[in-house]
């Protein structure tokens, strides 16, 4: 069983892999260079230089503690947030340093949109002023506010289970629901890069499935990274992996390839073992 | 048949405690009910000193302003006279007056100490703050009265003339020295430590998750404190805010120190005419007869009742406002 499971999740991959190339995502993406990252003196990821197209989706696998959230925390700049959190290299967004001196952080953040691990829907606010609370909180003027809403319910997926209850509060949703609320809530002030942060982890089934055919959706229109310890989801929604793996010292980038590449004959052999299941 | 239908009643459902565990709720419940019996007995000891003062007096103790008794050469009592109210609304004026002062001030303190002040300067801020809260309060009130008065009857003068307009702040005769405004300045000062730590607690525990979800949607640190902490701490902030209520209308040597005592009911704030009753009970506890130290001791019984009306509503509040936002 376990030695076929490779071939199969590649053929997942395979499927996915020449889909429609006419995304209509802006910008030209984002890059990593040389990124390392340190909470105090423990050094906990090291030399990461990874492109992301426009448009395409890329996993972020590997064991627990291997520095792949620290990563993408670092690419919004939401590492900092940490006390004692350093960072080293570069993280270029069309092609500008979102670390440069003098740039705004608040604006990075709007151009590159977080969905945590744990779905966090802002609890003293209603299902709409929700997904419209990055609006306020980044004091954005929108024409039509009601348009937006459903278009970013829609597209989150959630317009048909909520439509009727916009009022209610963010609590009352399951926790499928809320996480797709937190999806309609970055997409509301239309950012070019989606992070997502092992976003199923926390889910049923069935919600994970929502989750993972919105991501698709929103793969059209937007450059997605996710990170997840779901190898079967990483071969579902993504067109490219990268391996992340710490031996005790800070996390390394592997390897990366495309998706369907990775699980059928990955370069290294940590890969191979990682993906078909022999250690992690 | 009848019998696969039949539901039993429930068991009974009981445990025998160890002996340790036994031991150790006999010694918690002891020290929970004693602060109870404490304050009972207080009330009890209030109510039964000033029994006699109250049936004399009615209703006419809590409506009537006036405070006089005449005694003749043996000490007996002629004529007595006793009203609470200018004292009452005094000790609400002054109060409330310290309240508005000092929450903004201090909800901005815990604001600031959370969320915007490096390490070193918060741990230094926070032990100086506590440190105030331990002040002895004639400390208080002896620099109330030296330093802040003259400047606070110039502020009084201030308000007075741009405001006067608005009733509370009209001044007839024109005398601002010792009024319900310096008094309630003086204990604003001393409740901001209170309020501040109340709020700095309960903003502390603004959950970190939604406080990154601001962030990440490119929030300001202003912004996200309006989202995030100010609906998660608004009910723990009136809850300060209550508490430092009650202290302010308990607090009695600082407001002795500052506060013109005059038996006339006045609500405006910035006249140099005040009541409070607790410091009417200092003022009056020396030289007082018999007699008027139960009407004392019944002064003291309206204000405990007054107190634990606050903090009553203080619960009430708290639990209404506590569940939005969370």
């Amino acid at each position: 069983m376990s030695s076929t499971q490779p071939s199969s999740l590649a053929s997942v991959a395979n499927a996915r892999v020449e889909r429609s190339k006419a995304s209509t995502a802006t910008g030209t993406g984002l890059e990593a260079r040389g990124v390392h990252a340190w909470f105090g003196k423990n050094h906990v990821l090291a030399d990461i230089n990874l492109e992301f197209a426009a448009g395409s989706v890329t996993a972020l696998i590997g064991p627990s503690g291997c520095g792949k959230s620290t990563f993408i925390r670092t690419m919004n700049r939401m590492h900092e947030f940490i006390p004692g959190a350093a960072m080293a290299g570069q993280v270029l967004l069309d092609g500008k340093d979102v670390y440069a001196p003098g740039v705004d952080v608040t604006k990075i953040r709007l151009q590159i949109g977080m969905v945590f691990q744990k779905p966090n829907p802002f609890p003293s606010m209603t299902i709409g002023e929700n997904v419209l609370s990055g609006l306020k909180l980044a004091q954005i003027k929108v024409a039509n506010k009601d348009e937006l809403l459903e278009s970013c319910l829609v597209r989150a997926g959630l317009w048909n289970e909520v439509k009727d209850r916009l009022d209610a509060h963010g609590g009352s949703l399951s926790g499928g629901q809320q996480q797709r609320l937190c999806i309609a809530r970055a997409l509301a002030v239309s950012p070019q890069v989606l992070l997502m942060d092992e976003p199923c982890s926390a889910l049923d089934p069935g919600s994970t499935l929502r989750i993972e055919e919105t991501i698709r959706e929103l793969s059209d229109s937007m450059t997605i990274i996710i990170v997840t310890h779901n190898m079967q989801q990483a071969a579902r929604v993504s067109d490219y992996t990268a391996f992340f793996l710490s031996d005790g010292g800070p996390g390394e980038m592997i390897e990366v390839a495309r998706t369907s590449e990775i699980f059928s004959q990955p370069k290294d052999q940590r890969t191979e073992n990682y993906v078909t299941g022999r250690f992690g | 048949m009848t019998t696969a239908t039949l539901i039993p009643n429930p068991r009974e459902i009981s445990t025998e405690p160890r002996r340790s565990d036994k031991v150790f709720r006999g010694v918690v419940t002891g020290g929970g009910l004693s602060s109870l019996i404490v304050l009972g007995l207080i009330a009890v000891f209030l109510a039964y000193r000033g029994f006699e003062v109250l049936r004399e007096e009615g209703l006419g103790f809590i409506t009537g302003a006036d405070w006089s008794v005449t005694l003749d050469e043996s000490a007996n009592v002629v004529e007595s006279n006793f009203g609470l109210s200018a004292m009452l609304v005094g000790t609400i004026l002054c109060s409330l007056v310290a309240v508005v002062i000092a929450v903004p001030i201090s909800v901005f303190s815990a604001l600031y100490l959370n969320f915007y002040a490096p390490g070193w300067l918060k741990k230094i801020l926070v032990a100086v703050i506590d440190m105030m809260a331990a002040f002895p309060s004639i400390l208080f009130g002896i620099w109330g009265f030296l330093v802040l008065m003259p400047s606070v009857e110039y502020w009084g003068k201030l308000i007075n003339r741009y405001f006067e307009w608005i009733p509370i702040f009209e001044v007839e005769p024109y005398f601002f020295a010792r009024s319900p405004f310096v008094a309630g300045v003086v204990l604003a000062i001393m409740i901001i430590p209170i309020i501040t730590s109340v709020s700095r607690e309960i903003f502390a525990q603004a959950p970190l998750d939604r406080i990154q979800a601001a962030f990440a949607l490119g929030a300001t640190r202003w912004a996200m404190i309006k989202a995030v902490v100010i609906p998660h701490g608004r009910s723990g902030v009136v809850g300060g805010a209550m508490l430092g209520l009650g202290r302010a209308m308990g607090e009695t040597v600082a407001v002795y120190t500052v506060l013109n005592i005059v038996f006339q009911i006045n609500w405006h704030i910035l006249l140099g005419a005040g009541g409070n009753v607790a410091s009417l009970i200092i003022l009056k506890f020396g030289e007082a007869s018999a007699y008027e130290i139960k009407a004392l001791m019944a002064a003291g019984l309206v204000l405990f009742l007054l107190t634990l009306a606050v903090n009553a509503t203080a619960n009430v509040i708290v639990k209404s406002t506590g569940k939005s936002g969370r």
